[in-house]
């Protein structure tokens, strides 16, 4: 079970789709999750809106998206075993109280309908385009944070299989995706802190997308440079540097934020010791969501196959 | 419709909404620094999490509530002093709701007791939408206070844009909601409530009975402050519908951050708020990329020429390239500027659209050109916020 996660719009829905296709590709069954109900993950998978009930969009690909009233619902029949249920009236009423009130309830009715689909051996896989950077933690680890507070009832006895599957290393991890931007990459840097220090939980990847090319390469680069100030100095006039000037100067963006993204690069291939970090090159920007995902997964086939 | 120019020198509270990573807080921080150093006004700068190269070049070290004052000497524009005085703060929401709890508790009794309830500070992180409402809190408190004369906030991301907007109401229906009456009513009286009686089987069979009681507590101590709550809630909503209180969206051109901001150009006008202005951020300069255009057709004429070749050659004498270098070179630069050039005049057709949607409600859509720089130093600020110009 992998959970996705990343600052807002670093493409984690695009990643965790691109994973799942490709999972899915190589023949494992494999479930996708939308946890934000969002709809961003229908869009990426190119198919009609997803229920909570999983739907297989491709071969070997399901995908479902998250409701919390829907999984109370089944955790009621699966546990709770109550004939009340039944006569039980809105259940609207009780999913208030259970997850505006209660806190990690909401969290673990959606993490435990994952852990139930992995402990019943459904998939071979289970992909879930998570909650952002700032929300992780509590959802991936809800079931350790609630036992904390909850000190008896079905929940507490729910919580502990679930603890153990959220925290054995071969079976559960975190995918981080971040951009190689300034804020995304010291989110990354502190949720990899956060989760080493306060959880058990593992990371199993931390993905670098959206990396633009470089301007230029290798050897080259001394001449552009040398060009470069030639360009804004000149201290050698010629039409040739006048007529360089201006295509240099719209260039010069480019280079430069491609300059501040190898050094945040660097810092997140530094802290990100254990299984490094995939490079995802930026895909057309034009192009829509899905072939984006197309795109990523033929990377992910080229890289990993 | 006003002037950005005039919001920044007459309006007292300005909100700036967008998706993230289109360069809010930049944009915050760098016409808070503007309008010090233009204008003879307290400028104040609320932020939610400044990148840390930002909050470097705002000298904002101390990650708490705490007000800092940046130094007049980074505020100085050519050589002139700053009319004015500009001042930075983050909002750390767990700060901000202590403080607020022990302001809205009725007794010191109540406050200290909310305040180590095992469930507190699990709830207000996640209920209501704690740090939208603490945003909108801090924005009161800063605008009430008599310290400035000009507050602007960066809203902090949110899952919809508008949350944060509609955080005090949200408070204010909690407080009203039947779950907290429900809740904090009596565990007698609930016995005889037939309605009440099976859902509290359920959740005790689901929670334990030992949680809910737990919950129950806290409630009833929570709702002491509901008066509190409620009068805060209904003035931060009245101070955002203030005359001088102006909206600003920020964008990017790239199509998701787009689609919000022209989401939030509707939904700001149709709540009532009054938006002013609309920033189009990261816009390649019009004029660079007609420069640009005619020079990329030059150089095509001209790359065969050797004296074009002999020119490069002597521009960049220090690192002796090779013939194969400056071929590569030269064109690599054509080639990837020819596509800069395509993809900013594609800008500039979107550009257009956003100019009338924003007219069309009312706002003045403003530029601020992307640079490659990064902003170092409180100085680069103020510069960037003057940049800022009409479209
Ligand atoms: N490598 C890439 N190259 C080009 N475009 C990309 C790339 N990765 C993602 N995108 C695009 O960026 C946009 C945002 O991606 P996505 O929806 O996956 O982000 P997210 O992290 O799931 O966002 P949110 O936090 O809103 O859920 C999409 O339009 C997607 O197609
Ligand atoms: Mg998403």
């Amino acid at each position: 079970m992998l959970f996705v996660t990343g600052k807002g719009g670093v493409g984690k829905t695009t990643f965790a789709s691109a994973l799942a296709s490709f999972a899915a590709s190589i023949g494992k069954k494999t479930l996708i999750v939308e946890m934000d109900d969002k709809g961003a993950l229908a869009r990426s998978l190119a198919t009609t809106e997803l229920q909570f009930a999983a739907r297989e969009v491709s071969p070997n690909l399901f995908a479902m998206s998250m409701n919390t009233e829907d999984s109370l619902r089944e955790y009621i029949r699966l546990f709770v075993k109550n004939p009340l249920v039944n006569t039980f009236g809105p259940l609207a009423k009780i999913l208030d109280f259970v997850a505006n009130a209660a806190p990690g309830v909401k969290e673990i009715l959606a993490v435990g309908k994952l852990c139930w689909e992995v402990r019943e051996h459904n998939y071979d896989i289970v992909i879930v385009d998570a909650e952002a950077t700032g929300h992780i933690v509590a959802q991936v680890d809800a079931p350790a944070i609630l036992s904390g507070l909850v000190q008896v009832g079905v929940i507490r006895e729910q919580t502990k299989w679930m603890q153990e599957m959220l925290h054995d290393k071969a079976t559960t991890g975190v995918v981080i995706v971040a951009t190689p931007e300034e804020m995304p990459v010291l989110e990354t840097m502190q949720l990899l802190d956060t989760l080493h220090n306060t959880t058990n939980v593992g990371v199993s990847a931390v993905v670098a997308n959206r990396v633009h090319d470089d301007v230029v390469q290798g050897g080259d680069v001394a001449v552009f440079n040398s060009l470069w100030q030639a360009v804004q100095s000149n201290a050698v006039p010629s039409d040739a540097v006048e007529a360089l000037r201006a295509p240099m100067q719209l260039l010069n963006v480019a280079t430069q934020r491609r300059q501040n993204e190898v050094g945040n690069l660097e810092q997140l291939v530094a802290r990100s010791r254990e299984g490094g970090v995939m490079f995802m090159s930026l895909m057309d920007i034009d192009a829509h969501d899905h072939d984006v995902v197309t795109s990523m997964t033929q990377v992910l086939k080229d890289e990993l196959q | 419709m006003k002037s950005l120019r005039t919001v920044l020198e007459t309006g007292r509270l300005v909100v700036v909404t967008g998706s993230g990573g289109v360069g809010k807080t930049t944009m915050s921080a760098a016409l808070g620094a503007f309008a010090a150093s233009q204008y003879n006004r307290r400028v104040l700068v609320l932020t939610v999490d400044p990148a840390r190269r930002l909050a470097d070049a705002l000298g904002l070290e101390s990650f708490g509530n705490a007000v800092v004052e940046i130094e007049s000497s980074a505020l100085t524009r050519n050589g002139t002093p700053p009319a004015g005085r500009m001042f930075a703060a983050m909002i750390d929401t767990k700060a901000s709701w202590d403080e607020l709890i022990a302001r809205c508790a009725p007794n010191t009794d109540v406050r200290d007791k909310v305040l180590s309830n095992k469930l507190y500070r699990n709830l207000t992180e996640r209920f209501v939408h704690s740090h939208d409402y603490i945003a909108m809190e801090r924005l009161f408190e800063a605008q009430q206070s008599n310290d400035y004369d000009l507050v602007i906030v960066d809203t902090p991301p949110s899952r919809n844009a508008l949350d944060v907007l509609d955080a005090p109401k949200r408070m204010k229906e909690f407080f009203g909601s039947r779950l907290l009456k429900l809740l904090t009513t009596q565990a007698q009286s609930r016995l005889f409530s037939l309605a009440a009686k099976p859902f509290f089987l359920v959740a005790d069979r689901i929670l334990g009975a030992r949680f809910l009681t737990d919950i129950t507590e806290f409630f009833t101590l929570f709702r002491t402050m509901e008066e509190g709550f409620v009068k805060r809630a209904n003035e931060v909503e009245a101070v955002l519908k203030q005359q001088d209180t102006s909206f600003m969206v920020v964008t990017t051109l790239e199509s998701a951050p787009l689609h919000e901001a022209e989401f939030l150009i509707d939904a700001l006008r149709e709540r009532g708020f009054s938006l002013n202005t609309v920033i189009a951020n990261r816009v390649t300069s019009k004029e660079l990329i007609e420069q640009a255009q005619d020079a990329l057709a030059k150089l095509e004429a001209s790359v065969q020429d050797p004296s074009f070749v002999q020119a490069v050659v002597k521009a960049t004498e220090a690192v002796e390239p090779t013939a194969g270098q400056i071929s590569r070179v030269v064109s690599t630069i054509s080639r990837k500027s020819a596509e800069a050039v395509r993809k900013g005049e594609l800008e500039h057709i979107t550009l257009e659209a956003l100019r009338k949607r924003s007219s069309d409600s009312q706002a003045e859509l403003c530029i601020c050109a992307i640079s490659g720089a990064e902003i170092a130093r409180a100085t680069a600020l103020v510069a960037l916020g003057e940049s800022v110009h009409p479209a």
